[in-house]
């Protein structure tokens, strides 16, 4: 598999695929609204289309129970009226993630239960990395790949091994994944996403400000970002969740074989289907105990 | 001194004598430990082990040279192995329980290399000649013995034979050189004549009828896919300039007394085939009757071996039959199908019981207590709106727009004097090195203390009880330590230290609780008990 770009046309050409959420719940309840949010995201969008003539971006949405492509700004079909106030380009982008709401909506099945309402992160993510793998089948040039996450709803930790699976195979196709977590807490998932593959994770302090805050950090391609400094984060939180139950745990165990982790002794691992030994006779035959500290 | 005798007594001693005295075994133990320790104050570590319940390790004198060894190599396996076991918080046993893979690695490269023969043919050898009593002195080593032997298989064959039974060693060694003279003489009717005369002498004259055996079952056992066909470019023997100078003439093959000729080409092969099968025989070759004896057994035993290996007949017919098909003339065929095995995926990505995150509950802001209608409805709207009136103007304001950047620029230039400009730098390395090291070496011997610690839960025996105090009391003592070296960091780096100080506080007070919870639990069950435990 082509892990590294090969050629590129210049150096500083980026392919930037944005996975911006939609999540409904998380926006009627956010301090930002989506109106403002979305104003900010489509001017930084034009700008990075602005600083390079080859700059190329995609735009997956994330929703509450799909996702989707709605913006390709290479992709041929685009539709070239604009209205009065906006031109050709996000009045179309507009167009398609209205579309895909209604979409979203359509395949509610009912109503989310708990305080927590998560959007599927892990299916944006896999099919931002399908399409980076495609370009990078392409030919032998095309430019850097990232990816930036705008993302504000809570982890859901049904996803984590999903996720997971998706950063390491970001990590080995070098695609830093950049994250903007525009929610109240710290999103542990988007922590160690930029952590393992090398990217910027940022909590803006000042919502209003959003656009300054992508432009001055996230606009600058990969190449550049060797000349620059760029904020680093604190701590990362490494904690896990459960395979059986999807709970975020931090003391629990562990398979000797296949590395899955269990909140609760197992006769049998449920991935790689090795037997456990008893807790009592053996030690060594025990899938032993972990402890995993959380953040400093 | 009494442990340099030790010593001494291990080196020279073989290894099962040393097991069978298993009291020695603790002696070797404290030995160890005091030769690397270098300290004599230890008498309780010795003590300590006699515990009745956990069995006397034997371990073999390579084992603990294996240990000696590497605890020399690693700086830093020593002094954990120094601060533990010396101090008597872990036994030998338990440390190197955990490292086997270490010690199989130094073990695997200590392993000897078997020599084989020499490639130089020492079986040639040339007589020391003595010109005033005309006698010729051929010396003969017991290497020089087994090689002859090993290359010719007739020789040895007569050797067993008619020595001592027929013939004297000595005779036998004399009519084997003037065979050998004979040959060197190329006068192949020489040779005849003189065979006609000496049985024993025509063994050694003749072509070796074992060899000869030997070559023709290879010949059968050769692969008929190999193409061995020969034609006129092939034959060089009749090319002029052909032929080998050897010993001042040249050595040009004639048709006449076959039997009796054997050329330089043959010596040679012979020669490389018998190094290249390698060295055969293993003992001490101290006189000619057991060199011949070992060769002997060992060929039994190798001939024995081949008649009982009938798989290696059935895979050359294997591959005969395999490569006799010709692979154009037939229909191409895909590659195997791997056969499909979907396991059910709703277990593995979703889960009925979808817990909550206690902590991340709390602290939403404004719970959106809209339905899930509403909040869709909500979502479109927005998107509509911003179609219609277009992007906010200005998106930004300034003022919002400019104290966004002073905060990224001041927390940039921060965290660059303080951490590195790499992601991956790490606080680790802007501290001096001694403090670096000392918060090193504690912590792995944290991660070594609570390895032990975790694994002896559940108690189940008073070994494991008394493991468990020992370890608790070493970990108890480690915290007057960190604070020694939170309070000897210099002023910039104090907060860094802090906070690795604190996650490995963490980790301490966790097995801590562990341990009073443990407790209580015990008591209380003892209670009922009066002996404490089972």
């Amino acid at each position: 598999m082509a892990s590294a770009p090969s050629k590129l046309y210049a150096d500083d050409v980026s392919l930037l695929v944005v996975l911006l959420d939609t999540n409904p719940f998380f926006w009627s309840a956010s301090s930002l609204p989506f109106s403002k949010f979305i104003s900010h995201v489509i001017s930084f969008l034009n700008s990075i289309l602005l600083l390079n003539q080859l700059n190329q971006i995609v735009v997956i949405a994330t929703g509450h129970n799909c996702c989707d492509y709605v913006y390709d700004s290479s992709s041929l079909a685009n539709r070239s009226s604009g209205t009065g106030k906006l031109p050709a380009p996000s009045a179309d982008l507009l167009e398609k993630l209205e579309e895909f709401v209604i979409r979203d909506e359509k395949l509610l099945k009912r109503e989310p239960e708990g305080p927590i309402v998560s959007s599927l992160l892990s299916g944006s993510l896999s099919m931002a990395l399908c399409y980076i793998q495609r370009v990078f089948r392409s030919g032998p040039l095309h430019p850097h790949p990232r990816i930036l996450c705008l993302h504000g709803s809570q982890d859901g930790p049904e996803q984590y091994v999903a996720i997971m699976n998706a950063i390491f195979s970001a990590q080995r196709s070098m695609v830093p994944i950049d994250s903007c977590f525009i929610g109240a807490q710290n999103s542990a998932f988007l922590q160690q996403a930029s952590y393992i593959t090398g990217g910027v994770y940022l909590k803006p302090q000042l919502l209003d400000g959003t656009f300054q805050y992508l432009s001055t950090v996230f606009a600058t391609d990969l190449h550049s970002r060797g000349f620059l400094q760029l904020p680093k984060s604190v701590g990362v939180d490494f904690r896990a969740s459960c395979f059986c139950h999807k709970k975020t745990i931090d003391m629990g165990y562990i398979c000797s074989v296949c590395l899955s982790i269990f909140c609760k002794h197992h006769k049998k691992c449920s991935t790689c289907g090795s037997v456990f030994g008893q807790p009592q006779s053996d030690a060594a035959s025990e899938p032993s105990k972990k402890r995993k500290t959380g953040d400093a | 001194m009494w442990s340099l005798d030790l010593l001494k007594v291990i080196k020279t001693r073989k290894r099962d004598q040393i097991n069978r005295h298993g009291s020695t075994s603790p002696m070797i133990k404290d030995f160890v430990g005091k030769a690397i320790g270098r300290s004599g104050d230890t008498p309780a570590a010795a003590s300590g082990k006699t515990d009745a319940s956990f069995p006397e390790e034997q371990i073999s004198t390579a084992e603990l040279e294996l240990r000696i060894k590497l605890l020399r190599e690693n700086s830093e396996l020593q002094k954990l192995h120094k601060q533990l076991v010396i101090g008597g918080i872990l036994t030998e046993a338990e440390f190197w329980a955990t490292r086997k893979k270490l010690l199989d690695r130094e073990s695997n490269r200590k392993s000897k290399q078997r020599v084989g023969f020499k490639s130089a043919m020492i079986s040639d050898i040339k007589p020391a000649t003595d010109g005033r009593t005309n006698k010729v002195t051929f010396s003969l080593t017991p290497e020089v013995i087994l090689q002859i032997f090993a290359e010719k298989p007739a020789v040895h064959a007569a050797f067993l034979s008619y020595v001592p039974s027929k013939m004297t060693e000595k005779d036998f060694w004399t009519k084997y050189f003037k065979a050998e003279y004979l040959h060197s003489t190329k006068n192949a009717v020489a040779a005849a004549a003189e065979a006609a005369e000496d049985e024993e002498l025509a063994i050694f004259l003749r072509n070796d009828d074992i060899l000869a055996k030997e070559a023709r079952q290879k010949i059968r056992r050769v692969d008929p896919t190999v193409n061995i066909e020969a034609d006129q470019g092939d034959d060089y023997t009749h090319l002029p300039d052909h032929g080998i100078f050897r010993d001042g003439g040249k050595d040009i093959t004639e048709l006449q007394h076959e039997l009796y000729r054997r050329t330089l080409a043959h010596d040679l092969n012979r020669h490389a085939a018998v190094v290249l099968e390698g060295r055969t025989v293993e003992v001490e070759l101290e006189d000619t009757r057991t060199v011949a004896e070992a060769l002997a057994k060992f060929k039994r035993v190798e001939s024995a071996n081949e008649d009982s290996d009938g798989n290696a007949n059935q895979g050359r017919l294997e591959r005969i039959s395999r490569i006799t098909e010709i692979e154009d003339l037939q229909a191409p065929h895909g590659p195997p199908l791997a056969p499909l095995c979907i396991k059910d995926p709703r277990d593995y990505f979703d889960s009925q019981q979808v817990n909550a995150i206690k902590a991340s509950a709390v602290a939403e802001g404004k719970k959106s207590n809209l339905s899930s209608r509403e909040a869709y409805g909500s979502l479109r709207d927005s998107i509509s709106q911003t179609k219609q009136m277009g992007l906010h103007n200005p998106v930004v304001k300034t003022k919002d727009a400019l104290q966004v950047f002073n905060a990224l620029s001041h927390d940039i230039s921060r965290t660059k004097y303080d951490v590195g400009k790499n992601p991956q730098d790490s606080v680790l390395d802007k501290l001096p090195s001694t403090t670096k090291e000392q918060l090193l070496h504690h912590w792995t011997s944290i991660q070594e203390l609570l390895r032990h610690f975790w694994s002896s839960y559940p108690i189940t025996s008073s070994y494991l009880y008394a493991k468990v105090n020992r370890l608790k009391d070493a970990m108890s003592q480690i915290y007057p330590q960190l604070e020694e070296i939170k309070k000897s960091v210099p002023a910039n780096h104090k907060q860094h230290v802090s906070v690795l100080v604190r996650q490995m506080h963490q980790a301490l007070d966790a097995a801590f609780q562990h341990y009073d919870a443990d407790l209580q639990k015990r008591s209380a069950k003892s209670s009922e008990r009066p002996n404490g435990f089972a």
